[in-house]
């Protein structure tokens, strides 16, 4: 009997010791990691502060109550001779149970209450940042510095199917990350363009919902250079889970010359418009951005989902006029997930994947599809 | 006997699955209808199912009154019944004031640019300001809304657009021509009359209980047709329809959802009313009717929500 | 009908028409505990389809389309038609038995809301084989992925919950007005048994909501299909309307879900500490302080939509006051063993890991109510687990332990104690298993309604899956045990069945009979 109860005893204390397991392993293992990070903030480090302070206060009382209920179950088991006692009310403890909960609220409310006012922290911010949630990759935006881009997973379809070994980025890796410089004050002003991302970095202990149509603000500063990696983390469709934040933390000068380099990408971009592309490179190219922004509902195989998304495989669009192909990613299809892409790819990369489209998976429409087309069917409009 | 008890409980009876199957079709249906190119033939089979199985349902309950079977105490449970179905129809509509309450008071405000960051500081929110600056430029917070924010950027490209005119209160001169305030007359009176048609069933005066109900059974049928008017009006004349923005969409759920409810209080009301032709009633046993006035002055007062609310005060 | 209920020897049509016509409160209980819990194996299957396509990063077993139709329909069916048709069957079974009543108020109507579950889930579960799939934008729908994003079925979806609510709200007021009027004379308020109380409170909540989500699908209804802007900023909406609307509701519906939870376990406690519930009147009050909390801390699902301080603020005061009534119930169960003299039977086994459990899942809730934590905790696997511990370790434990508890009561069978015991221990270890590594997993950054994910979090999936499984076997012999005692349990008739056990429902025959209490008895 009494072996019964220690098993029984040892069971039930089981999620006690994995919480106070929970606290003592550090932040630093990454892989095993059992605790909120610290972070490289003070929201991220108000944030670990008040988790902890929670944390140790349930454990306590957790440890009080359950420590009496067990010493209950050892002491007044009937097999141990145990008679019942009658009582069944007594105002006093009652009263107490009621108040000392209360007043422990109180001590939780305070840093609690504090911890929140840092969060909302956002005015006198030294660099703005637009941040955009697309269906399914990022969108930044410096506000006043005319730079602008499009941030996207950059793990492949094979590695997340298993036909190619998964490397040691997997699904933490974007095609170019947001890039912020040490200690400037950055606030990130975030809005989604269709359905509602959520913009999290762990780190930053900054997570907000971008919700299309209105703005919501949050900051970060912080001295620690390096790279830093959170989650889009409200339900935004299929891929949802495909759709992660790189944050580069770089000392202020790197940071500038990173800044004037995006600036004059852009410059060159435009004036390499006009150029030429050979049937072969466009494929190359089309089937890159294709499987980076496309495949994700329309597959790899073109072949789409029904009742979904259509097929792309002998649609009559793929197949028809390029004017009308080019005409649905640069407008979109109004009212469903067929989104506008005339601001999240270039020409060049319209270009290329609608080439691609028309001259995949069998279709052989065997036309070249230049960005110069592009460009005039958006001057046209 | 299972009715050998003080309290009738009745045997088996067919109605439950019948109304279940009904409302299952009208549901399935309903969802199958308002898809691109839907038909609504389902729906109308379930509608009729569930309309045979209510008026089996009614008869029913009727006769088992007219029995005797009916004891005060299950009389009482009709009585909670109706009651806390009201109650449910009261969260429904506090559902809808609940979001123009929300629209109106602070998205306006956010998407306006306008929301302030404290009660003494009135400079607005980092949040508000980026809304006004680079998403909503030129929207400018008011109520109600005669242009939408979708307006205010893209003008006539918009797929939101406002009314080109509202419903508010148009002004003393032309206070007369201002259907709500007939409506809320038509109601208020409505209410009253049914209180005096409850009060003469109460002396057992029949006849005058006919009648009145009778008044009030009509004022209702008026109130639906001034309201028939004010939509045909807003959709012809005012360019105000369910789609034009917040407005348009706030301003036609809740009337309309008003509409609804006076419909079927009328429906009930009718019924009582030919119920008392044919002498159902007396002065202590009224519950059908009792319940149907129950439900009239909730549909009243919720009117009176919608007049201060949506009409009223802008 | 003098001769009873028909059975099967009666011919399969008068046994089918018997359950499909009738109106006796004991068989539209019975009716509702089997619906839920086939409802629950759904479920299940469902959760173990995520579990095991989470086993391993990468996509193996199924599509992501697949998956967030999976997480949402898992958690719609376990909320509405599992633990909610669990608990409303409980109801059905013992509060006119526990009230000294001869049914319920309005028995024909009760059938009416039970039968409208079959259709309503039959909806919902048809879109899964429609073109475009089935609900896919999680249990909480939230605009515009449910609106404008959402395949055409949603309006399915829509229309089923619909009718839904008209059942839980028909089946609300039937037990509102069963308490208010049908109590034998002598039974006050005062005297009714806790599980009573519970479920008049927790009806009244569900009068009180489901219009609300009424009104929520059907502003999504008319968004969808007849060109209005409630969720859409563009028009002048806001999408965060939606959310204070669901939530206005959904945060009423957890306390839907545990109320009675509660108010099952103060019935198991006290009758196997033989000993009397500690401190009733502070219980019925503790458990209407909960009710009107619910009311007006909907927010705290909502600290990253960047709401304005104050209302950050007001929301995360709100929902800490939970705790201290939440905390008398706790404290009084516990004191109702203090001084008793226990016995550990399946039912009592099951009732002290729901305490445990409970408060540890009612431990994270307070974590999550700090707004600037939640900050990180929120849409990550540390809610999945928080949740699961008051839902789970809750509603589906102290539902476990209700069956066991009542089983002998309502079938005149005992179950075997073994086998409950095994069962008992298989389901708390392999809860544990499945729910308190996800907590390590929510924290160290894995967001929730993830398809897939980063190396990092690979260990403790796995070993979330396999305590997944390792639950999901204890409902079976959970399952097979239920029909064994049906089947071929011991026959006993004790009244009481158990030494301790107090109340009307006690002083019946076992096997209660078909018709009880059709005059009433005195309550002293
Ligand atoms: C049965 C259902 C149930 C119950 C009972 C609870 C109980 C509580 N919940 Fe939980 N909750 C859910 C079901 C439930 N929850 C679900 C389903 C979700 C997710 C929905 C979704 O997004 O899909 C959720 C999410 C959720 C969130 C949002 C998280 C997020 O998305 O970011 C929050 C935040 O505040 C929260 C808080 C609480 C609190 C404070 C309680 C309190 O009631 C707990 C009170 C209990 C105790 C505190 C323990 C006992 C008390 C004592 C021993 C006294 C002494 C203690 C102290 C002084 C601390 N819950
Ligand atoms: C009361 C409600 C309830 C219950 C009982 C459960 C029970 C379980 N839940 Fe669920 N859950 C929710 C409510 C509930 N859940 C909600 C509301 C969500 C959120 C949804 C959303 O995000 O929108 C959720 C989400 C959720 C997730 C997160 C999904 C995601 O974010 O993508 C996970 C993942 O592990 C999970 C797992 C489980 C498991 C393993 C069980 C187990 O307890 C289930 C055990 C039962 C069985 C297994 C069935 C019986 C046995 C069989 C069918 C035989 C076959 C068995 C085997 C093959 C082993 N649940
Ligand atoms: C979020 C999902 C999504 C993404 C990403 C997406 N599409 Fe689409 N696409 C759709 C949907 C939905 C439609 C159907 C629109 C309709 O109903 O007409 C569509 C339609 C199309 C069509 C018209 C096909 C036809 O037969 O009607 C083309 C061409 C197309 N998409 C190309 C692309 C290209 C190229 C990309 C990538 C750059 C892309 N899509 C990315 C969802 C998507
Ligand atoms: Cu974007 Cu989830
Ligand atoms: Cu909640």
């Amino acid at each position: 009997m009494l072996k019964r109860a220690q098993a029984l005893f040892l069971g039930l204390l089981s999620p006690a010791v994995a919480l106070a397991m929970a606290g003592s392993v550090s932040a630093e293992s990454t892989t095993r990691q059992l605790n909120m990070p610290q972070g490289v903030t003070e929201v991220s480090q108000a944030a670990y502060d008040i988790h902890m302070i929670m944390m140790w206060i349930c454990t306590v009382i957790g440890i009080a109550v359950f420590g009496f209920m067990f010493y209950v179950m050892y002491a007044h088991r009937k097999s141990r001779g145990a008679v019942a006692a009658n009582f069944h009310e007594h105002h006093v403890v009652e009263l107490i149970w009621t108040i000392v909960p209360a007043l422990i609220l109180i001590v939780m409310a305070i840093p609690a209450t504090s911890a929140l006012l840092k969060v909302y922290d956002t005015e006198n911010a030294d660099i703005d940042i637009k941040v955009t949630g697309y269906q399914w990759k990022w969108q930044y935006e410096y506000i006043g510095e005319g730079v602008k881009f499009m941030s996207e997973l950059r793990t492949s379809q094979d590695e997340i199917y298993g036909r190619t070994p998964k490397g040691e980025h997997y699904l933490r890796e974007v095609t170019q990350p947001l890039v912020i410089p040490t200690g400037k004050k950055v606030r990130f002003l975030i809005t989604g363009n269709d359905v509602i991302h959520s913009w999290w970095v762990p780190d930053f202990g900054v997570k907000r919902d971008a919700v299309p149509g209105l703005f919501t603000a949050a900051w970060a500063k912080t001295d620690v250079p390096g790279t830093y990696v959170g989650e889009c983390t409200e339900l935004c469709g299929i891929g949802h889970a495909f759709m992660p934040v790189v944050v580069e933390v770089k000392e202020e000068a790197e940071y500038n010359e990173w800044l004037a380099g995006k600036k004059e990408e852009a410059a060159i971009y435009a004036s390499t418009i006009g150029k030429e592309w050979t049937f072969d490179e466009l494929m190359v190219r089309g089937e890159e951005v294709y499987e980076r922004s496309c495949a994700g509902c329309h597959q790899s195989d073109g072949n789409g989902i029904p009742g979904v998304f259509p097929a792309l495989k002998d649609s009559p669009i793929a197949l028809g006029a390029k004017e009308g192909h080019i005409a649905v990613l640069i407008d979109g299809v109004a009212g469903t997930s067929m989104q506008s892409f005339a601001d999240q790819l270039s020409e060049v990369d319209i270009a290329a994947v609608v080439h691609y489209e028309r001259n995949a998976w069998g279709n052989d429409v065997g036309d070249l599809t230049q960005p110069i087309d592009v460009l005039n069917y958006k001057q046209g409009q | 006997m299972s009715t050998e008890g003080t309290y009738y409980v009745p045997d088996q009876s067919k109605l439950p699955i019948f109304a279940a199957t009904g409302m299952g079709v009208m549901a399935y249906g309903a969802a199958s209808w308002v898809l691109e190119g839907g038909s609504s033939t389902i729906f109308l089979i379930g509608s009729l199912i569930m309309a045979a199985v209510l008026y089996k349902w009614w008869s029913i309950v009727i006769d088992e009154n007219m029995r005797g079977l009916a004891s005060p105490q299950l009389k009482h449970s009709y009585v909670l019944g109706m009651l806390w179905f009201i109650f449910s129809e009261v969260m429904f509509f506090a559902c809808f004031f609940g979001a123009l309450f929300y629209v109106r008071v602070l998205v306006n405000s956010w998407i306006g640019g306008e929301a302030a960051v404290g009660w003494f500081d009135d400079t607005p929110t980092d949040a508000a300001a980026a809304n006004a600056q680079h998403l909503w430029p030129g929207y400018e917070a008011a109520w109600p809304p005669m242009i939408t924010p979708d307006q205010a950027v893209n003008g006539d490209a918009a797929q939101f657009k406002g009314p080109d005119q509202n419903m508010s209160f148009p002004g003393w001169d032309r206070i007369l021509h201002w259907l709500p305030l007939w409506n809320t007359l038509v109601l208020i009176t409505s209410s009253v009359t049914v209180h005096i048609a409850h009060t003469a069933l109460k002396d057992d005066n029949r006849k005058k209980f006919n009648t009145w109900l009778g008044i009030t059974v009509a004022l209702g049928i008026f109130f639906l047709f001034l309201q028939v008017e004010e939509y045909i009006e807003a959709y012809q004349h005012m360019g105000l329809t369910l789609e034009s923005g917040i407005y348009g969409t706030t301003f036609f759920m809740l009337t309309g959802f008003h509409g609804m409810h006076v419909t079927l209080g009328t429906v009930m009301l009718l019924i009582q009313w030919i119920r008392g032709l044919k002498g159902h009633f007396t002065h202590d046993d009224q519950f059908g009717f009792e319940a149907a006035s129950w439900y009239w002055h909730f549909v009243d007062v919720v009117w009176v929500g919608l007049f201060l609310f949506v009409y009223v005060l802008a | 009908m003098a001769h009873g209920p028909a059975t099967l020897a009666d011919g399969w049509g008068k046994y089918i028409s018997r359950w499909v016509f009738t109106t006796n409160h004991k068989d539209i209980g019975t009716l509702y505990l089997w619906f839920s819990f086939a409802m629950f194996i759904m479920g299940g299957a469902f959760a173990m389809i995520i579990r095991a396509e989470l086993f391993q990063p990468g996509m193996q077993l199924i599509k992501p389309e697949f998956f967030n139709q999976m997480t949402t329909m898992h958690g719609l069916v376990m909320v509405f038609g599992a633990i909610m048709p669990a608990f409303v069957g409980l109801a059905n079974w013992l509060i006119p038995m526990m009230i000294g009543a001869p049914d319920m108020a309005l028995p024909r109507m009760n059938n009416l809301s039970f039968w409208i579950l079959p259709f309503a889930f039959a909806i919902l579960t048809s879109t899964l084989f429609m073109e475009g799939g089935g609900p896919n934008f999680g249990w909480t729908f939230y605009a515009p992925l449910s609106t404008t994003y959402a395949p055409d079925t949603v309006n399915y979806f829509i229309f089923g919950v619909h009718i839904m609510g008209a059942s839980s709200i028909m089946g609300s007021i039937n037990i509102i007005a069963t308490v208010m009027n049908m109590r034998a004379p002598g039974m006050t308020y005062m005297k009714m048994p806790l599980f009573v109380w519970t479920w008049v409170i927790t009806a009244f909540l569900l009068v009180a909501v489901m219009p609300v989500l009424a009104g929520a699908v059907t502003m999504m209804l008319m968004d969808i299909n007849f060109g209005t802007s409630f969720f859409d900023a563009a028009g002048g909406g806001d999408p965060v309307l939606f959310q204070h609307v669901f939530w206005f509701f959904g945060h009423p519906e957890v306390y839907i879900i545990i109320l009675p939870a509660f108010g099952v376990v103060s019935q198991i406690i006290p009758t196997f500490s033989r000993k009397p519930l500690f401190g009733y009147s502070s219980m019925v009050y503790a458990t209407a302080a909960i009710a009107f909390l619910s009311f007006v801390v909907w927010a705290h699902h909502m600290f990253t939509v960047g709401m304005p301080i104050a209302g950050e603020l007001y929301f995360m005061y709100a929902t800490m006051l939970i705790a201290v009534p939440t905390g008398v119930k706790v404290f009084n169960w516990i004191t109702t063993m203090y001084r008793g003299s226990l016995t550990f039977e399946t039912p009592m086994l099951f009732s002290i890991a729901f305490v445990i459990l409970f408060t540890f899942g009612g431990f994270t809730g307070m974590m999550l109510s700090i707004a600037a934590a939640d900050m990180q905790y929120h849409d990550t696997y540390f809610v999945v687990a928080h949740f699961h511990y008051v839902m789970v370790a809750g509603a589906v434990f102290s539902g476990t332990a209700a069956v066991y508890y009542w089983l002998p009561k309502w079938c005149g069978k005992m179950y075997d104690e073994t086998m409950g015991k095994v069962q008992f221990w298989i389901a708390f270890i392999g809860f544990n298993i499945t729910f308190m590594p996800q907590h390590f997993l929510g924290l160290a950054g894995m967001p929730r309604r993830y398809a897939d994910y980063g190396l990092q979090f690979a260990d403790w999936n796995m070993v979330s899956s396999i305590g997944a499984f390792m639950y999901g076997g204890a409902q079976i012999l959970f399952l097979f045990n239920v029909i064994r005692t049906i089947g071929w349990g011991k026959p006993t008739d004790d009244p009481k069945v158990w030494e301790g056990a107090e109340g009307l429902e006690w002083t019946l025959p076992t096997p209660a009979p078909y018709h009880t209490f059709s005059t009433p008895p005195k309550v002293k």
